[in-house]
């Protein structure tokens, strides 16, 4: 068969440009190339981009990619979880009350929370397949419910709200330092001493590299958006989560096992947090009550920011990476830059907007609705 | 010949209302059957029991002869029962590569893992969409793209390369143009000569006059039994659907258009 006839005339080829629209993480890019632009320009000399500069943006981007991936697939599923911020309080709380108050091994008190945190997760989930309850009301209910655990637990038990000392009780753990250490010392230690990176001139660390490893947290943002990317676009079980958020009756039909895939996804998102209060609370050595206030909202901004739809079915990992990528250096840039940071809450409100709009339209093209 | 399906007087109830109130029908591999009915008429009830949907209240389903009890739709799709519904088909979201296998994923494993072939997906849905006559820009181009009557197109062409014996067509060109009507009833004909039993439900009587072979009428829950083809007219059919004497009157005054 000859090429003219295969092709329909109605069918106009597509432009390159429009193929690149409809990837999700189109939005993503554009703005991290964007954002990088202007913080070379307006604080590339303020130490934004020497070695102590680069982790901390990239330390504030990783808590942002930790949880956007979890509430990315869950998303793309279909469903929202609005307990994410309450759920890393109350990980961390539990944390603390096994490990400090009720003196546990560290490595019991962390795999005790989580399966507590996944069992909530996956309670989440089940209310919401099995009502049919929107997730946005459930979860805003589990938001309530474990804000208000954290803080009555330690209340109760110690008589204040920040339980401390946890770095002390994780000491020679072998499952707190997955969390809370650093890796690639040497290579730091050698960067140093060749004077890629400054070091400590006085004080008992002198000599040393002011950066002295990359953070587990790093490596379990990257680790688990390499996970979540493969998963949503290479596995069988990928192409269950984008069903089950396109349309979860169609799915249904189809023979996907829709509630077994959102229920899921609850249980991952809550897993994400409690990775996050982990990390959290080993870099802190304390936990608070009030920690990980409005983290749910910041996860579904970088989500959103990273193209996916709020209706579900449509996302990209890699794109959630970005958004939170784009979240965590703005952030920190402003403050580089000097920039009074209350500005960082309107430059927030309006790129949501934008990538809202952005999508909407997006949505439009995929479709070929009008 | 021996049915494909026999369907022995199966009756649904939901709480107090009689939805199915003893519905007899045999279908054979290889035949188009039309299912007609007016609203209400209890045509999505009787298939969603054949679909495993609903559990009939009493009656009973057989399947090559054999009595089946289907727990939920994953089991009659895996007897081979398909069903393409109207607006339920696919999901416009999603390529049409990943809607064709959507529930039965190919798998390449690589490093120990398994993994979804996209390769594989790709190329079969290009070779069936050819075969079906729609052209296709490429296996990544989303559903939401194709129309009404391309994405019935797929559905079929979907349920049929998984090994459907039976493929139930609910409504699948009450909202469809006119040409794309004429390519989904040519679909089915392709399809019935492949020796697939179709079940073609519809409230149109040309469409179901244009490929079927047999023709059973639902009304209120029952049926007045099954017709071959040339063995009834369009007006009856109609008349049977709509219960006889009111349609008659008004037809009258439609001048005989309806």
């Amino acid at each position: 068969m000859s090429q003219a006839e295969q092709t329909d005339e109605r069918v106009r080829e597509m432009s390159t440009l429009r193929r690149a629209m409809i990837r999700p993480e189109l939005g993503g890019i554009v703005g991290t190339v964007a954002v990088f632009t202007f913080f070379l320009l307006f604080a590339g000399n303020s130490g934004m981009f020497n070695a102590q500069g680069v982790l901390n943006w990239s330390t504030v981007s990783a808590q942002f990619m930790i949880i956007a991936v979890g509430a990315c697939l869950l998303m793309i599923a279909g469903e929202f979880d609005l307990s994410v911020g309450s759920m890393i309080g109350f990980a961390g709380m539990m944390i603390a009350v096994f490990g400090v108050t009720l003196e546990w091994p560290m490595w019991m008190a962390i795999l005790t929370t989580f399966v507590i945190c996944i069992a909530f997760g996956a309670l989440n989930g089940y209310i919401v397949v099995r009502t049919g309850l929107p997730s946005f009301i459930v979860t805003l209910a589990t938001l309530f419910i474990l804000r208000g655990f954290t803080i009555f637990i330690p209340q109760t038990l110690e008589r204040k709200t920040i339980i401390g000392g946890i770095r002390e009780a994780a000491e020679g753990d072998w499952i707190a330092p997955i969390f809370g250490g650093t890796i690639f010392r040497g290579f730091f230690q050698w960067l140093g001493d060749i004077g890629m990176i400054s070091v400590f001139e006085r004080g008992n660390r002198a000599g040393e590299p002011v950066v002295d490893g990359i953070p587990m947290l790093i490596v379990w943002a990257i680790v688990l958006v390499i996970i979540g990317h493969i998963i949503l676009t290479r596995t069988r079980f990928g192409n269950w989560i984008y069903a089950a958020g396109g349309d979860a009756q169609a799915a249904r039909y189809a023979g996907v096992p829709v509630n077994r895939v959102k229920i899921l996804m609850f249980m991952f998102t809550a897993f994400c947090a409690t990775v996050f209060a982990v990390c959290q609370v080993m870099e802190f050595g304390s936990a608070g009550a009030d920690r990980g206030l409005l983290k749910e909202f910041e996860a579904i901004i970088a989500v959103v920011i990273g193209g996916a739809l709020l209706t579900g079915g449509y996302g990209s990992v890699i794109g959630a990476a970005l958004g939170a990528l784009i979240f965590g250096v703005v952030q920190q840039g402003l403050f580089f830059a000097g920039v009074e940071s209350s500005l960082f809450r309107v430059f927030l409100g309006v790129i949501l907007l934008l990538a809202v709009i952005l999508n909407t339209y997006i949505r439009r093209l995929i479709t070929g609705e009008r | 010949m021996q049915p494909i399906i026999q369907m022995k007087n199966i009756q649904k109830h939901f709480g107090s209302v009689i939805a199915l109130a003893g519905v007899t029908v045999d279908f054979y591999p290889g035949e188009c059957h039309c299912l007609l009915g007016d609203n209400g008429a209890g045509k999505s009830t009787f298939i969603k029991t054949m679909s495993g949907v609903h559990k009939p209240t009493a009656g009973e389903i057989l399947f090559e002869g054999q009595p089946m009890h289907f727990a939920d739709p994953r089991d009659s799709i895996a007897a081979g029962i398909a069903t393409v519904y109207q607006d339920l088909a696919m999901i416009p979201l999603m390529s049409v590569s990943r809607n064709f296998f959507m529930g039965n994923e190919p798998m390449t494993t690589k490093l120990g893992m398994r993994f979804f072939d996209h390769e594989h997906a790709n190329a079969t849905t290009m070779a069936e969409m050819r075969k079906m006559g729609i052209n296709l820009r490429g296996p990544d181009q989303a559903v939401g793209t194709l129309s009404g009557g391309e994405r019935q197109t797929v559905a079929i062409a979907r349920a049929v390369h998984f090994g459907a014996k039976v493929l139930i067509l609910d409504e699948p060109t009450s909202a469809l143009g006119v040409r794309q009507t004429a390519n989904v009833l040519a679909t089915v004909d392709k399809v019935r000569a492949q020796g697939v039993s179709v079940v073609f439900i519809t409230h149109n009587v040309r469409h179901a006059m244009a490929v079927g072979d047999r023709f059973t009428v639902l009304n209120r829950g029952t049926t007045y039994g099954t017709a071959n083809k040339g063995e009834i007219t369009p007006e009856e059919l109609q008349d049977m659907m709509a219960g006889g004497e009111e349609l008659a009157a008004l037809e009258g005054s439609l001048g005989g258009t309806v």
